[in-house]
């Protein structure tokens, strides 16, 4: 690690000052993503500002029936939340598939969207990578990309966004509460991370010096038909290399809302409203589901090690969106007979 | 006398950044230590304050040897600044039971043989006091689940297991066994009578 000073923050608008007047500075929420690049020396920050006495640790209920996760809740607290584990059990169910029990004590919401990939070139000081080092190179393609994406890739870049908590969020419609130089302002949640095009440097949107504040959920959870189906090399303590969030609004079999989004597969959280609105109107069959997989997957290239993605993420669409209609009683089971995706 | 010019000195290397005073009270103690800021917790303890229960295995978040508890809550030492800590209550493996009286968890692991070479020992006591005081898990296979962020390197996963429940039993938390993985549905977590022994 490279030496730096610490300051700990007391009040947003200090932590944005501070952040203005050192070059090379940088937030620090829990930690486990920073320090860990920090002590990798991909991350040399001179100046850290600790925002853990910020009181921006809250999860509160907001009048229009949504719910406020403060950027420095941990994600411990927000999985097990009442709130959330009621209303919202399909972020439950993502955060509690992502790292382990000490992990998620340490991560706050806020670092969570801004962990960094884990495409292991980006890790390498050794190796070309346009992410850690723009121009480069990139190592991954024609290298070893096991990790890296499937979507939304360029010439420039392919890695993956690795955060499980991020797919639910996006699924969800969650709103982005920034504050900055320039004041605050909200960001939507499909529009926080971006693409890597000419500038895999650049893994959202937010400007230089912008802080988190707070996630808010909009009242609507889909907590009856839900599911976070996470794929991986292990059972537990590994990163997706496909995830699905998928949720349901059911009348008998009749699909009225759907929600659908996968990790593991590009530079974001992959939310496909093509696919959520051919899932509506549609009775919830696997025919169904696999049509819309196919449609997902349509656009998808693999570049060798990670070609096996493109099936397995089809698969896992399909498998997701049926066990979120089977979590509904009610409906006919036969539906589902001789479907085994 | 010739006079011997001398090259300009080169530059001091640029001085590092200064030391802060850092408070911490760990196991009831309150200590203050003189530490630049990238002081991990880990090297606190181990370097600083001669704690050297807490194991350094990976420094990289992935194996629970470095696992503590903060007021409470288990985290891994190694992926945090000894200065983000100021104000918190840190427990680590000394802290736990004493000599004479050790903590119901080293006294299951040792009764259970649940460690063949101990170096993941701490960390998975320290985590597994973290799991009780969370109070999520009750089977088996929550147990496996809450307890991933520690790896054994000798596999003694089925002992450690089984000492976890053995205190888990005792605290009486245990419901029978459910599948419990993403993708699953969420266990009842109401607590229920321990099973009569
Ligand atoms: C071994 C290991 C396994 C893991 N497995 C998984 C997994 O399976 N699934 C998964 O989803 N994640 C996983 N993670 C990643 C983990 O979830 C993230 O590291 C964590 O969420 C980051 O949060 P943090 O608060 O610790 O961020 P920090 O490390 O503190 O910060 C990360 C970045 O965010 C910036 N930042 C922090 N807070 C703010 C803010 N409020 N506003 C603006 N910028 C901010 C920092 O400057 C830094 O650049 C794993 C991590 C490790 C070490
Ligand atoms: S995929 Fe992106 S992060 Fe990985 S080596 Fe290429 S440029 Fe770097
Ligand atoms: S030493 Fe901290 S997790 Fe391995
Ligand atoms: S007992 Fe040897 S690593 Fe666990």
């Amino acid at each position: 690690m490279n030496s730096f000073t610490f300051t700990q923050a007391t009040a947003v608008a200090g932590a944005v000052q501070d952040k203005a007047a050192h070059d090379d500075s940088a937030y620090i929420g829990g930690g486990t993503n920073l320090i860990d690049l920090m002590k990798e020396n991909v991350a040399r920050p001179t100046h850290l500002i600790g925002l853990k006495k910020l009181g921006l640790d809250t999860i509160e209920n907001l009048p229009d029936g949504g719910l406020r996760l403060g950027a420095l809740a941990t994600n411990a607290d927000t999985a097990w939340h009442p709130e959330v584990e009621k209303r919202y059990p399909l972020l439950n169910q993502a955060i509690l598939a992502g790292a382990s029990p000490q992990l998620r004590n340490m991560a706050t919401d806020g670092g969570n969207l801004m962990q960094r990939t884990r495409c292991y070139y980006f890790y390498d000081l050794a190796t070309p990578c346009n992410k850690r080092e723009p121009g480069s190179g990139c190592s991954a393609i024609g290298g070893y990309n096991r990790v890296c994406g499937i979507l939304g890739t360029s010439d420039q870049c392919i890695a993956t966004h690795p955060s499980d908590m991020c797919v639910a969020l996006a699924a969800l419609n969650t709103t982005v509460r920034v504050s900055g130089p320039n004041g605050e302002r909200t960001i939507k949640f499909e529009d926080f991370h971006r693409l890597p095009g000419d500038h895999p440097e650049r893994d959202n949107t937010l400007e230089p010096g912008e802080l988190i504040t707070g996630l808010d959920l909009p009242e609507k959870g889909f907590s009856k038909n839900f599911s976070y189906l996470k794929l991986r090399d292990r059972t537990s303590y590994a990163f997706a290399l496909v995830s699905v969030a998928a949720a349901l609004e059911l009348e008998g079999t009749l699909i009225k809302d759907a929600r659908l989004a996968l990790g593991g597969v590009a530079h974001k959280p992959w939310r496909d409203k093509e696919a959520e609105t051919m899932l509506i109107g549609q009775r919830a069959t696997v025919d169904t589901f696999r049509r819309v997989a196919a449609k997902v997957l349509e656009n998808a290239k693999g570049y060798g090690a990670n070609t096996f993605k493109i099936e397995l993420a089809k698969r896992a669409i399909v498998r997701a969106l049926k066990q979120a209609t089977e979590m509904n009683q009610e409906i006919d089971t036969n539906a589902f007979q001789n479907s085994n995706p | 006398m010739s006079q011997v010019t001398q090259a300009p000195l080169a530059p001091p290397p640029v001085a590092l950044a200064p030391t802060q005073p850092v408070s911490l009270n760990i196991n009831g103690q309150a200590h203050t230590l003189q530490i630049a800021p990238w002081t991990t917790l880990l090297d606190a303890l181990r370097e600083y304050l001669d704690l050297t229960g807490t194991k350094k295995g990976c420094d990289h978040g992935q194996c629970g040897a470095c696992t503590v508890l903060v007021d409470g809550k288990r985290i891994n030492s190694c992926l945090s600044l000894a200065v983000m800590h100021e104000d918190s209550h840190i427990q680590t493996i000394e802290g736990l039971g004493t000599e004479d009286k050790l903590s119901p968890l080293q006294q299951a692991f040792i009764d259970h043989d649940a460690f063949q070479c101990g170096y993941c020992t701490p960390g998975q006591i320290c985590s597994a006091q973290g799991l009780i005081n969370e109070g999520k898990a009750k089977t088996e296979a929550e147990v496996r689940e809450l307890m991933s962020g520690n790896i054994c390197r000798c596999g003694a996963y089925s002992n450690i297991l089984s000492a976890v429940m053995e205190v888990l039993n005792n605290e009486g938390l245990i419901i029978e066994d459910k599948a419990w993985s993403a993708g699953a549905t969420k266990p009842d977590m109401a607590p229920v009578e321990p099973p009569k022994k």
